[in-house]
């Protein structure tokens, strides 16, 4: 047996003091500045705003079983409100905080060497920004009626009632300030809290992908902030900027709507795609392929999306010049998502390949998220959007990113740092059948709305003619699938809480720090300051029966490939 | 065309262009995919790990291979670039010579009118005749979407928006509202009808050539031929009043048709007043002077689009059906 030179595998020594067993009762969580508690909590949060999100989701998709009204009490004004809250908690509530806010704040510290973020304080402060965001939010939503999408276009937002946009961007943008709050203490974390040997180009790659986020999130969210200023002062001085009564522009917001909010979707799809880089790498036994193509691939796509907000507007009248300019730049973005792909499967060749859970969810994620990303040609090309701009094409497409992408990677992260969380190994069975009925009912509920929409099916439609009724109706027994998956992934994730058996330091070989510690963490996560070595030298850590665990061996045999790199 | 699998028949000249691009782009993903895909799942299977037995070494970066495949789809994508903005480059530039139709989008109306000063709520065209919409909106962004012709524009209000198309085929097209309006945005949807333009090519009794449908559109009352109730249906029609008003006496976003003429009304901040024809009149000119009570002012101002012997006749309507 190799010798393993951290506690690796003290079972007993785990389980009497870690983070979760330091110190008890509700204050000790409420007032904690723990990063890995103020993880819990936020995926306690998120999670719980997903399962809200997603039961909103099958209220409209059984409405939709028939063209006309299906589900009693179901109205058209209750519908637009439906879908308005359905995808206004699942953006703000739920996908944009959910892999920085959980998975991010337990795992970015230890992954670095830390032994927490670099301002804990202002850390738990952004988890209350976004519980009062969350109050805030909903309360206005839900008090105003508000039933304009969750674009919040105007004028139709200003008309509706003359307060609810206000409130409702003060909502987004009070999330906003907990995700801005989250993103720099990561970037400050990054550069300030490295531990001697962590060099940039060692930094495992979910690092760089969070590293990219944060500065999106940094940057791009004051945006917001300005946008609600001018909503203010239109309403408060009567100033005309965006209603068209006053001598405003409609299209202007749409313009600082999607300033924010394109760049945002890459918040939510690099945090997923810097998880799947150490799934996949770890469950092949191999080093990720291409390390600095994929770490610079991360930087690229966070600076390109700041420059193709208006592929959102093409049919909206802006001028022909800013339309194909806004073109050419979308399809530049789509080539550092490429080289992702292409380097993930690569990594795959000549690996050893083991299809836990974590792997089922990674290999689902390469999948839905190539039709994702292929099907944003159609809607980078300017011909064929026109076609497809504000159909069921589009709710396909960003489901299959969104969703296929986030949130399966987001579930596939969380099997995978599961026993370092809770410290218990959950049923792997019933965790892969999850991932397959996730996957099989997701293409089942959402590749027909491509068709839908290349039909010409409008997107936010109540009534539909009803020559689209066979693929609503086949898109609807997938989702109820989806959500009985997503359910079920749920309660084998629980149901470990009880009946796991305790989960030893690094059940699955990553060479990746957060594993050198035992699960779950103690408090100040490394009692001696971890030797840092490539991250994705998978023969530094060796299989060890007694432990049942992967453990360090004293001296890394295998070579480096970042050494060789250099 | 007829209906495919993705589309629906193609009825404009934009319509042979948008879809091969889209089986391009679509040929090309697929390609990619199974490329992927299949390489993935043959990596899965050869590669399975087998306990004990530790992989052989393989590069972990090969810059040439790299390079390679991130140019060669920056190329691809350059193509599909191309295609695209040669046809979005055609729908943005209308001939010189055009039918021009005016349209007046508001919640949850569309409302046509033609330079014969023929108005509609359904759009009649000419078949191969190049048309051209000037269009606004009265209230929120609408979107005007005809799928057969794989057409879309915005309405924004506060500006013109137009758009052009050449119809290829005649027949009943759907159009809808693609742009997010508000309770009844889904249903905002009304027909394009495509009309022959040589009497000697129609087929079928009752239908109609363009000119011949324009005939009867300009005047509804048609020369005094018929009731005035009955013209004034078909003003009603026209004009699609029936989106949000009933002629059953249901409440729908606006107050029925049915059962009040004569009656008192109560109407906010004034109270009560007896609906009459000056009453009729004034709500289809100037809708937000008396708001009913229970209802909120989003009726349009129908001054200057409906003339005074059509208000006539709209009269004679209501008061038929009481």
């Amino acid at each position: 047996m190799a010798t393993a030179s951290l506690p690796a595998h003290q079972q007993d020594h785990a389980s009497s003091t870690n983070y979760l067993n330091c110190s008890r009762g509700f204050l000790s969580w409420a007032c904690t500045l723990d990063h890995k508690r103020i993880g819990v909590m936020y995926l306690i949060g998120t999670m719980t705003a997903m399962f809200a999100g997603g039961a909103l989701a099958l209220i409209l998709r059984a409405e939709h079983l028939t063209p006309q009204a299906t589900l009693p009490g179901i109205t058209h004004d209750l519908y637009n409100q439906l879908f308005t809250l359905h995808g206004a908690i699942m953006v703000f509530l739920f996908i944009i905080p959910s892999i920085p806010g959980a998975l991010g704040n337990f795992i970015l510290p230890i992954m670095l060497g830390a032994k927490d973020v670099a301002f804990p304080r202002m850390n738990l402060c952004s988890f209350y920004l976004w519980v009062g965001g969350l109050i805030f939010f909903l309360t206005a939503l839900l008090t105003t009626g508000l039933d304009t999408g969750w674009t919040f276009y105007t004028p139709y937002s200003t008309n509706t009632s003359s307060t609810s946009v206000v409130t409702a961007t003060l909502g987004a943008f009070i999330l906003g300030f907990s995700s801005i709050f989250t993103g720099l203490n990561f970037i400050v974390t990054v550069h300030t809290m490295r531990p001697p040997g962590m060099t940039w180009f060692r930094m495992p790659l979910f690092l760089w992908a969070l590293y990219s986020t944060a500065i999106i999130q940094v940057l791009a969210t004051p945006v917001l902030g300005i946008t609600l200023l001018l909503l203010a002062v239109e309403r408060s001085f009567g100033l005309g900027i965006f209603d068209p009564k006053l001598g405003g522009d409609p299209v202007l917001y749409q313009h600082f709507f999607w300033f924010y909010s394109h760049p945002a979707v890459y918040i939510m799809i690099l945090p997923a795609m810097g998880i799947i880089s150490e799934l996949i790498s770890t469950f092949s036994r191999k080093p990720i392929f291409g390390y600095r193509f994929i770490a610079f691939s991360s930087m690229a796509i966070a600076l390109l999306g700041f420059l193709v907000w208006g592929h959102h507007m093409f049919t909206s009248g802006q001028s022909e010049m800013v339309t194909v300019v806004f073109s050419v730049l979308t399809f530049s973005v789509s080539i550092p998502s490429a080289i992702k792909v292409f380097n993930w499967v690569a990594t795959m060749y000549k690996g050893s390949i083991l299809l836990a859970t974590p792997m089922c969810y990674a290999l689902s994620f390469i999948f839905l998220f190539t039709i994702g990303g292929l099907t944003g040609l159609f809607l980078g090309a300017l011909a064929t959007d026109i076609h497809l701009h504000d159909t069921y094409f589009v709710v396909a497409h960003f489901h299959y990113v969104m969703m296929g992408g986030t949130l399966v990677a987001f579930i596939g992260g969380v099997f995978y740092w599961w026993p370092k969380i809770t410290g218990r190994m959950y049923n792997e069975f019933w965790g892969q059948v999850s991932s397959l009925i996730v996957f099989l009912s997701f293409n089942l509920t959402f590749f027909p709305q491509f068709i839908l929409g290349s039909r010409g099916m409008p997107r936010r439609y109540f009534n539909y003619v009803p020559e689209y009724q066979t693929l609503h109706i086949l898109s609807t027994i997938g989702s109820f699938l989806l959500g009985f998956g997503l359910a079920l992934a749920a309660g084998v994730l629980i149901a470990s809480l009880f009946s796991g058996r305790r989960a030893p330091a690094n059940p699955w070989g990553s060479a990746t720090l957060e594993w050198q510690c035992s699960s779950p963490p103690p408090l100040s996560n490394f009692e001696h300051t971890p030797s840092v070595g490539d991250p994705y030298d998978m023969n530094s850590v060796v299989w060890d029966a007694e432990t049942e665990s992967y453990v360090k061996q004293q001296s890394s045999g295998g070579h480096s490939h970042v050494a060789s790199a250099h | 065309m007829e209906k495919t699998l993705f589309f629906p028949e193609q009825v404009s000249t934009f319509a042979g262009t948008v879809d091969s691009l889209y089986y391009f782009i679509f040929w090309l993903s697929t390609f990619f995919f199974v490329l992927v895909v299949g390489l993935m799942a043959y990596f899965v299977m050869k590669y399975r790990r087998v306990e004990g037995q530790t992989p052989s070494a393989s590069p972990s970066h090969n810059t040439p291979l790299e390079v390679f495949w991130s140019v060669i789809p920056g190329f691809l994508v350059l193509i599909i670039f191309g295609w695209g903005f040669a046809g979005y480059m055609d729908m943005r530039s209308p001939p010189a010579e055009t039918y021009e139709i005016n349209v007046t989008a508001s919640m949850w109306n569309w409302n046509f009118k033609y330079p014969t000063g023929a108005v509609d709520n359904q759009l009649h065209i000419p078949v191969n005749t190049p048309v051209k919409l000037v269009m606004r909106s009265q209230d929120v962004i609408h979107s005007l979407y005809v799928p057969a012709f794989r057409i879309k524009q915005d309405v924004v209000p506060g500006r013109y928006a137009g758009m052009w198309f050449q119809a290829t085929q005649t027949g009943d097209y759907d159009l809808f509202c693609a742009e997010y309006c508000g309770q009844k945005h889904s249903d905002m949807i009304t027909k394009v009808v495509v009309h022959e333009v040589d009497a000697s090519a129609l087929t079928e009794p009752g239908q109609q050539t363009f000119d011949q449908w324009m005939e009867i559109a300009s005047d509804p009352l048609q020369g005094g031929k018929i009731p005035l109730a009955q013209a004034g249906e078909k003003v009603v029609n026209m004009f699609g009043c029936l989106q949000c008003h009933s002629v059953d006496g249901s409440q729908k976003v606006g107050p029925s048709f049915k059962g009040f003429y004569g009656k008192d009304v109560a109407i906010k901040d004034v109270g009560n007043v007896k609906m009459d024809e000056q009453y009729i009149r004034e709500s289809i000119l100037e809708p937000n002077a008396k708001i009913r009570l229970g209802f909120e002012p989003k009726m349009p101002s129908f001054k200057g689009s409906m003339k005074d012997e059509w208000i006539d006749a709209v009269i004679a309507y209501m008061k038929s059906i009481q």
